[in-house]
Formats: structure tokens, sequence, C-alpha cells
């Protein structure tokens, strides 16, 4: 982006993405800040996107780490890996 | 830490000391209990074949999972290559006078007044769900990674072998995408 202050629509929700991290620099805060000035999209998307945030951050889960592997297959695995070890 | 072997493998004693530990940390990142089983098989395997390049720096754990990384990576590679994968549409004009700017039938629209309430809705969770299942898989492990386990930045970078410049142009365009689906399937009036 260089130094320019006044940004595209692109560059500006980017901005406004990475900020939802608090990943976005001083100098890119200012710019969307610019930017928001004079664009209603960008405006719009703004708002939704911390809107959004918030949804992520209530309904989207991750497939949970919290499993074993199943007996059956690390029964599997011990016989694959023995074998392997054989070989040597 | 000065002694050179450290560490020794025993890999006789590797499914019942790792298998859960590799197992979970696969199934998180790759979100399909098949492949994290074939990735930690692999993982195994590979280490007992290159046990001889073990140098006994690192603990045993360790080691397997830098092999790990490198077989998620290479998994991560070979998806991003398949053909006939979900897209991800444009939002913006990628060049010409309007370079940037949104397309006009992608832009945000109004949502409805009550937006704000409605986000306490069950079914928007799997409003969401779908949503997040139509991104191409890059795309939404990258955003999962980010977003829902909240990863650094850094580390997403080191182990997906990509430039953080690229990673925010992949959670930009996840975004955006994610934005759009809602809309149409959820906020709309």
């Amino acid at each position: 982006m260089g130094r320019k202050l006044l940004i595209n629509c692109d560059e500006a929700t980017t901005i406004c993405d990475k900020s939802q991290y608090g990943e976005a620099s001083l100098i890119d805060r200012i710019r969307l800040t610019l930017h928001l000035a004079i664009c209603k999209h960008c405006k719009k998307y703004t708002r939704q996107n911390s809107l959004m945030t918030d949804v992520y951050k209530r309904f989207a889960t991750p497939c949970q780490g919290s499993e074993n592997m199943p007996d059956k297959e690390k029964k599997e695995l011990e016989a694959k890996l023995q074998e392997e070890l054989n070989k040597n | 830490m000065s002694d050179a072997k450290t560490h020794v493998l025993e890999p006789e004693k590797w499914i019942v000391r790792y298998a859960d530990y590799l197992y979970n940390y696969t199934i998180t990142r790759v979100d399909n209990p098949e492949i994290a089983k074939d990735l930690v098989q692999e993982t195994f395997l590979s280490g007992v074949k290159g046990k001889d390049s073990f140098r006994g720096q690192a603990a045993e754990r360790t080691w397997l999972v830098s092999i790990l990384k490198r077989k998620i990576i290479d998994y991560y590679r070979k998806i991003n290559s398949a053909k006939g994968q979900k897209e991800v549409k444009m939002n913006f004009y990628e060049d010409g006078e309007q370079k940037g700017s949104w397309i006009e039938e992608r832009a945000p629209q109004a949502w409805g007044n009550d937006a704000d309430h409605s986000i306490e809705n069950s079914e928007l969770k799997d409003a969401l769900d779908r949503c997040i299942d139509n991104l191409p898989e890059k795309y939404r492990i990258v955003f999962m990674l980010k977003t829902v386990q909240r990863y650094e930045t850094e580390e997403i970078c080191n182990e997906l072998d990509i430039t953080p410049s690229n990673l925010w142009v992949i959670i930009h365009r996840a975004r955006t995408q994610l934005r759009k689906c809602m809309e149409e399937n959820w906020f709309k009036n």
C-alpha cells in the first residue's frame, strides 16, 4: 500500500478484517477511517464485520481436538508400525 | 544439555505415548478423522524409516511433530491443487478504472433491524456451518485456525508455509464470502 492515505474498497475491507484480530497498524486504521468517511458500502461492511466477529466467536465450532484416536485404529497402526520395525 | 545424545527414540512405545496427542493435533488442522489417522500413520512410518537421521537434540515427541507438520503442509498443498474445488467469488473489480471497488451486486446490503438480536438464534449456527462448509478447504482451514482457534499469524504462516500477506488475502476473501453468504441466508430482510 506504500505511503498513500487514500485506498480502495478492497484495501479498506482488508484492513477492517485485520483489525477484527487486532492486527491492523495505526496508519492502516487511519487509512480505513478516511475511507469510511467517503464510502457507504465499506461503512456497512465494517458494521456487519464486527457483528460477524461476534457470530464467529459464539457459533463457529472447530472440530474438537479432545477426542482420542479410536482403539481399533490404534491396533491397526500398531500392526503396521511393527511390520515396519521388523524390516529394519 | 551439553550431551549430544540426550534423547533416544523408542518406536515400540510411540502408539501408547503419542498416538492420541498427534491425532488431536492433526484433527484440529484437517478437520477429518480419516485423514487425521492417515497422516499420523504416515508420520510414524516415516519416523521409523528416518530414525537414523534423529540426532537426539530434540525430544522424541517434538521430532515426531516436526515430521507431522510437513505431512500436514503436504496435505494442504495437495488439496489446494485439487480440481473441482469450491471457489471464492471475487467481490471487487480486479482491474480497470474501478479496480478495488465493490462489484455492485456483491456489495453489502442493509440487514434487518433485528440483526443484532438474531445472533441469539440457535438456527444461525446451522446457517453459518453451511456457509463455512462452502469455502474452499484452504480458506476454511486458515479462517478456522485464525478465527476460531486464535492461532498467531506467524504460527499459521510457518505451519502452512505462506506469507502474512497471503494469510490476510485468504482471511479477507473468506470473510467477505461468509458475509455475503450469511447475508443471503440469514440477515437479509
